[in-house]
């Protein structure tokens, strides 16, 4: 059961981010892959979060939740690939000081939002 | 159609992922299964990306399927971040930083070599890096 959980909330997470980067390429043109950093920035966000609060929600169900909406969701929502394209495809464009900003960017955003979702706003 | 592709490539990206992590666990405190399967899947879009706009004539669905459903969903920026401060809350703040290092410069080296191997498939010599 744990498999179509997991499977269940990957699927829900890959159709957000797909759905994020339509709309944000729909709409505008950009030459900063702003889909990806969204997503992987929210979803740190939200992983952090639910590894806090997600058990104390539904403390009947176990590791279901988490399964569903962290390994799954969480997971899926948010892509380590498609970071690392970028970074190499921006490279190869010889645009190296926006590959490390996007870089520096990616990994102290997501690690300070994943720390809000842990640990709650810094008082 | 788009949708469909995704959602199933998802679910089996997803699926995939927790059987290599349920496989293989931790690692010295070191969530080595989320480093192997973005290492992994890396490699796997670099070559997947290079190859279809050259030579394997994808239909965009399957594409998408494969490239944004399974290896988007393999791969995983959240449980990264979160390791990498599980990691860190355990004093262990130089093992933290290697793991972050070590995740952004080998997942650029696994699509870099991703897409050489596409470009030789293709014979594409002119290309330079």
């Amino acid at each position: 059961m744990n498999w179509l959980l997991v499977g269940i909330g990957g699927m829900i997470g890959a159709l957000m981010r797909y759905q994020v980067s339509r709309y944000i390429n729909g709409r505008f043109t950009v030459r900063f892959p702003y889909p990806t950093l969204i997503v992987n920035l929210s979803g740190a966000f939200l992983l952090g979060w639910f590894t806090r609060e997600l058990h104390s929600y539904f403390p009947a169900l176990g590791s279901a939740p988490m399964l569903l909406l962290g390994v799954g969701l969480c997971g899926a929502y948010t892509t380590f690939s498609t970071f690392s394209y970028e970074v190499m495809t921006m490279f190869r464009e010889r645009r190296e000081m926006t590959a490390l900003f996007y870089v520096v960017l990616s990994c102290v955003g997501g690690f300070a939002l994943s720390a809000i979702g842990l640990f709650g706003l810094p008082k | 159609m788009p949708y469909i592709a995704v959602a199933i490539g998802g679910f089996i990206g997803a699926i995939l992922r927790y059987g290599v992590s349920e496989w293989l666990g931790t690692w010295n405190g070191l969530n080595i299964a989320t480093l192997l399967t973005n290492f992994a899947g890396c490699l796997a879009l670099g070559w997947l990306n290079t190859i279809s706009a050259n030579r394997l004539p994808l239909h965009p669905n399957v594409r998408l399927g494969i490239g944004t459903g399974v290896i988007g969903a393999f791969t995983t920026f959240s449980t990264f971040t979160i390791d990498a401060w599980k990691l860190f809350e355990n004093g262990a703040f130089e093992q933290a930083l290697t793991y972050i290092w070590l995740s952004v410069i080998g997942g650029l080296l696994f699509t870099y070599v991703g897409y050489r191997i596409a470009s030789a498939m293709t014979g594409d010599t002119r290309l330079k890096i």
